[in-house]
């Protein structure tokens, strides 16, 4: 957790009387997560980092690798190579289906990130393996969800389990999936007309 | 104009011998949501489900909380299985603070999630019970189940909606006497479901009905996505305790149940199986755990990430892995939290399992899936 120096550097900016409850319990704790720090440098895991290093080496500066930690590997693809990238995935590692797809609304970048995580039950060695990754569509400050530029070339063709996953990140986010055959609502009402509600501007009454 | 009207209403030319059918959202053959259907006499040509009719917004509801505060509601996608489902909240939460749990905490997490995952699985059984038509398989499984309601409502104080689990461990220590009454409640358990098969699992009855119905073979279930007892149910063997143990699951002897069929006599035999395995963690937890100590590290108040950071983790819930990826932005909040449930997951073998079904099976290939609705709308 936050070793001293840390704490103070996250009080600084903070306003007065947030001060005050994260300067206490900062002192207790600094004993044990001080061990931490230290033993963090070793080096990356071998068999994770021997998987980002595959896809770096196919596809370059197209791809960047977002972090290698133990059992999930993380990849950042341009939404013009995702597609490639995902079929690489696929044919060349092994991965054979997707958990989950998320997507995370950046409105300051003027992005929306959706995060796909792949995972693989047919390879044994895979098993532990979460293959993140992730892409980025452009923003518009006034959606019309389908409609608008935000586009995102869509991965059923590669692997069958997102149809229902990117069905909700379009009535979620507005990203329309191209060649997505059946780019319909699931989960919000179909007469629904305010924004896509789980983007950052979309406030919740009250808060 | 055909296009603007919502799924289910639109106008569609179809073959005159197709009858289209709204299953739900009231039904009780359907759970909280609709499924449409298009039959041909007695047979299904295409099935749409329609879920989101107990939509909640847990997620948007997370971005506006602490870390702290999203516990109790994060559980109410499933109330009767709260403790798995705040799992890899808690796990993540935990990895983005980096906060290292105590042992005893870790065994009474182990056990806490066990008994939630049988407490779930007889509700799950009761209704598939009735779905099918006997009440029998009911009534027992309601009534069982409380034995461990009650172990639950001694460790937590709350029949359901637990909230037990904390980043840092869990709330509160283990009650006085705790060991010897939870291992007296899941003998007794286990002898009762044993008591299942010759009622309900060596029914031919039953199986004349779901024997063959809804088969899913391996290599869709894998194509699919499907998880947990449905993707063993057609002979993956995939179970994240075995496969990617959290906590102190690596050091107890865990069994996955497969089973080759794929049909829905498989799909709901597994869990059943499962809850026999839950009741030898629970005892072989029970003996290995440390009996004192710590059971949580207290955290600052209004914890923080550390920067921009992102977390997946994922556990085995009663309804198969239950991920959780949360996106941190180094303040109080989470900025963004993702849940992928098992029940979404396996949503998408409905319409592809019901095609070539008579319309009577539908029931029980539906419930089958092991699915729950409010977990699938989040």
């Amino acid at each position: 957790m936050s070793s001293d120096t840390e704490a103070k550097t996250e009080t600084k900016p903070a306003a007065k009387p947030a001060a005050k409850p994260a300067a206490k319990p900062a002192a207790k704790p600094a004993a044990k997560p001080a061990a931490k720090p230290a033993a963090k440098p070793v080096e990356l895991p071998a068999f994770e980092k021997s998987i980002s290093d595959k896809v770096v080496e196919k596809f370059g500066d197209k791809v960047e690798v977002e972090f290698v930690k133990e059992n999930r590997v993380g990849i950042k693809a341009k939404r013009e190579d995702v597609h490639d990238v995902a079929e690489f995935i696929r044919d060349g590692l092994n991965y054979d289906h997707v958990e989950s797809v998320s997507g995370v609304d950046y409105p300051q970048d003027k992005e929306i990130e959706v995060v796909y995580h792949i995972g693989s039950y047919s390879d044994s060695s895979l098993a532990k393996q979460i293959l993140v990754l992730s892409t980025r569509a452009q923003r518009e400050e006034n959606p019309l969800p389908g409609k608008d530029a935000t586009k995102l070339p869509s991965l059923r063709d590669i692997f069958y389990s997102v149809e229902f996953h990117e069905r909700e990140v379009f009535e979620m986010f507005g990203v329309y999936f191209n060649g997505h055959p059946d780019n319909r609502r699931l989960l919000l009402p179909e007469d629904w007309a305010d924004l896509p509600p789980l983007r950052k501007d979309f406030a919740i009454k009250g808060r | 104009m055909t296009a603007e009207l919502p799924p289910g209403l639109a106008i569609q030319k179809v073959d005159e011998r197709i009858m289209t059918l709204n299953v739900g959202p009231q039904h009780p053959g359907s759970g909280h949501m609709r499924i449409i259907v298009q039959i041909d006499g007695d047979y299904i040509v295409a099935c749409d489900p329609d879920p989101g009719y107990v939509h909640r917004g847990e997620e948007k509801m997370a971005e506006y909380r602490n870390y702290i505060t999203n516990i109790p509601h994060l559980e109410r996608p499933v109330i009767h299985d709260s403790c798995n489902v705040l799992y890899p909240y808690v796990l993540g939460v935990e990895e983005l603070l980096g906060i290292e749990v105590p042992e005893r905490a870790k065994y009474v997490r182990v056990i806490c999630s066990e008994l939630n995952r049988c407490i779930y699985t007889m509700y799950w059984l009761a209704i598939y019970g009735i779905f099918l038509g006997h009440s029998t398989m009911f009534m027992w499984p309601a009534g069982d189940r409380e034995l461990l309601i009650d172990l639950m409502e001694k460790i937590s104080g709350a029949r359901v909606t637990h909230a037990h689990f904390v980043p840092g461990g869990v709330r509160n220590d283990l009650p006085p006497n705790f060991e010897e009454v939870c291992l007296r409640q899941v003998n007794y358990f286990e002898k009762r479901i044993k008591e299942y098969a010759a009622v309900f699992y060596d029914n031919p009855i039953l199986i004349s009905r779901t024997r063959d119905t809804g088969v899913l073979s391996r290599e869709d279930a894998i194509r699919l996505g499907t998880t947990g007892s449905v993707l063993r149910a057609s002979g993956v063997d995939y179970d994240l305790r075995q496969k990617e143990p959290y906590d102190v699951y690596e050091e107890l002897d865990v069994h996955s149940n497969v089973m080759k069929e794929g049909d829905s006599y498989a799909r709901s035999k597994v869990p059943w199986l499962d809850m026999m395995e839950s009741c030898n963690i629970i005892r072989q937890a029970l003996q290995k755990m440390p009996k004192s100590g710590s059971v949580r590290v207290k955290l600052k108040p209004n914890p923080k990430g550390k920067g921009l950071d992102s977390v997946y983790k994922r556990v085995e819930s009663g309804r198969g892995s239950l991920g959780c990826h949360i996106v941190s932005d180094g303040k109080v909040e989470p900025y963004r939290l993702k849940l992928s449930v098992g029940s979404f997951r396996n949503l998408i073998a409905l319409p592809y399992l019901l095609k070539g079904e008579k319309l009577g099976n539908m029931p029980s290939v539906y419930w089958s899936l092991n699915y729950w609705p409010v977990e699938a709308d989040r």
